[in-house]
């Protein structure tokens, strides 16, 4: 029941290719442009590809949250969560769907995004055991990111408002250790980039894919992930439910 | 009775949607809900469907009580909307197919059914094309066929026709008379009387959250009377008076006065001689045929011939 929701999100994002193309493809060219014109003039210690790729990925996410709550508010607005709600099935389990689906969208995006870094200079020196735990950690950080875009696509009064998310999610990354070391920020904007969720995991990510000492930051990135995770599906379940009783 | 609602009243913070509505459906009949926007008429369906909780009452579907036992409920209703909740980006058998895999068909059966369906509400040639490519009779055909997957014993429609133009409305009429046949019990909402009339066995009427008229399309036509009166006037006090002598709903922008009426020149004699002896004059009479507003102005305002 659960597999046929989550084949029909796949299928409906692939029927909606503008969107998809746009949550590659831009990232894409943020790391190109980001490699080609900023990153010569940015010193990170080592080859500016090495250092951006993990940023990238995680810049995809944001889209794929995006993406997310605004299906979400598509279903909730147009009577489909009707519809499925009074069928004998776990209404919830629409919004499952559209985070496995989002999931799968990025597992793609990353894909695509680590094969053009290679194409562009990127030399990884992972072990398959790290490659395993920056996935693990990516898709942990993922599935956190979409339940929360599913809690925002259930209150949006419309997919227009759902897509407000996407600011947040697409701002935040370059507030983090994304694009630029944050020890180059000025204080009160180095506070938040190191203090905020998505700086751990891109540190870690990184650590893990290009040798980069990881230390503690390594946990603090399990726990804000496997925190998120837990707030943003409690959040979608809670709001959900309040939601649909009525 | 496969539908039973005593006492439904539900209320949302001060406003009162429905107020201590009493329903009776028999099983393989059609039943019309029937009154204007706001009534409550969308407020029933979505209780009767679990989707909404009542405030207080009782409402058994099916046999089963939706409050305690939702699921069961939902194992032998289904609902079609007021607006088609049909997926635009998938085609017409997509979606057919995606019900019946979430009712549990395996994947060849759920092929068949669609295939059925597809032929029965005459979809086959769209079959395979993406649903926003529909016509709006199609989408709302489409739905129906959603609602049928699983072969329900109770189909809630609510207003299952509106904004269709009369072609897809006939057609759609159609379908639901081909389901009346094989035995389903049917409870749709609808605002047009003569909606209600061609399909429904037994009428309620719904006003302000409260049952005004339960009866059969015959009864409640001769409760209505036929013909509604219009009486024009050629200032506002003029119609005041009127309407204090002998009744009936003012009309005040147009000064006219509206009175429900048999239609006969018996009837017709009686106003106007009350009118007159008051001194009241009328500068015209027209009568016309009774449309949703007469049998409310006749039901609400208790006025008869």
């Amino acid at each position: 029941m659960t597999l046929t929701l989550i084949g029909r999100s796949v299928r409906l994002t692939r029927r909606n290719p503008d969107t998809l193309l746009m949550s590659i493809l831009l990232p894409l060219m943020m790391m190109a442009l980001y490699v080609y014109v900023f990153g010569g003039a940015i010193n990170t210690g080592t080859a500016y590809i090495n250092y951006v790729v993990p940023g990238t990925i995680v810049l995809c996410t944001g889209y794929g949250a995006t993406s997310t709550s605004m299906a979400v508010a598509d279903d909730m607005r147009k009577g489909m969560i009707d519809r499925l709600r009074s069928l004998p099935i776990r209404g919830f389990a629409v919004l499952t769907g559209h985070v496995a689906a989002s999931v799968t969208r990025n597992a793609l995006a990353t894909a695509i995004v680590v094969v053009a870094a290679v194409a562009m200079g990127f030399r990884p020196s992972a072990s398959v055991a790290d490659w395993v735990l920056a996935m693990g950690l990516l898709l942990l950080y993922v599935l956190a990111l979409s339940w929360l875009g599913a809690a925002a696509g259930v209150v949006a009064k419309s997919v227009e408002s759902a897509s407000v998310l996407s600011f947040f999610m697409l701002f935040l990354p370059y507030l983090s250790s994304a694009f630029v070391p944050t020890h180059t920020m000025p204080a009160f904007l180095r506070g938040v980039s190191e203090h905020q969720p998505i700086t751990p995991v891109i540190e870690t990510v990184r650590g893990l894919l290009t040798g980069t000492p990881i230390g503690s930051t390594g946990w603090v990135a399990l726990v804000w992930a496997s925190g998120l995770l837990l707030a943003s599906f409690t959040l979608a379940t809670w709001l959900y439910r309040r939601r649909t009783s009525d | 009775m496969i539908v039973e609602v005593e006492g439904l009243r539900k209320t949302y913070g001060s406003a009162v949607v429905l107020d201590g509505v009493d329903l009776k459906v028999a099983e393989g009949s059609v039943f019309g809900l029937l009154g204007p926007n706001g009534a409550g008429k969308t407020t029933t369906i979505r209780i009767l469907s679990t989707l909404s909780r009542a405030t207080s009452g009782e409402v058994r579907v099916g046999g089963f009580d939706v409050r305690r036992e939702p699921a069961k409920v939902r194992g032998v209703i289904s609902l079609t909307g007021q607006y088609a909740a049909v997926d635009d980006e998938q085609t017409g058998r997509e979606n057919l197919v995606m019900v019946a895999r979430l009712m549990r068909l395996a994947r060849p059966a759920a092929r068949r059914r669609a295939d059925e369906l597809l032929e029965r509400f005459d979809l086959v040639d769209a079959a395979d094309r993406r649903v926003k490519t529909y016509s709006g009779g199609m989408r709302r055909r489409l739905d129906l066929a959603m609602s049928l997957v699983a072969g329900p014993r109770v189909i809630f429609l609510d207003e299952p026709t509106s904004g269709l133009d009369p072609v897809s409305r006939t057609t759609m009429w159609d379908a639901i008379a081909d389901l009346v046949r094989t035995g389903t019990t049917i409870f749709l909402t609808t605002q047009y009387l003569e909606e209600a009339d061609r399909l429904a066995d037994r009428i309620v009427l719904l006003s302000k959250g409260k049952v005004v008229a339960d009866g059969t399309t015959d009864a409640l036509k001769s409760q209505v009377g036929g013909d509604r009166l219009d009486l024009h006037f050629d200032d506002r006090s003029a119609v005041e008076r009127a309407a204090a002598c002998v009744g009936g709903h003012v009309f005040a922008e147009r000064l006219v006065l509206g009175i429900a009426s048999d239609g006969s020149a018996a009837h017709l004699h009686h106003v106007l001689d009350s009118l007159r002896q008051n001194d009241i004059a009328v500068l015209r009479v027209s009568s016309h045929r009774p449309t949703l507003d007469d049998v409310f102005i006749a039901l609400t305002a208790g006025v008869a011939a």
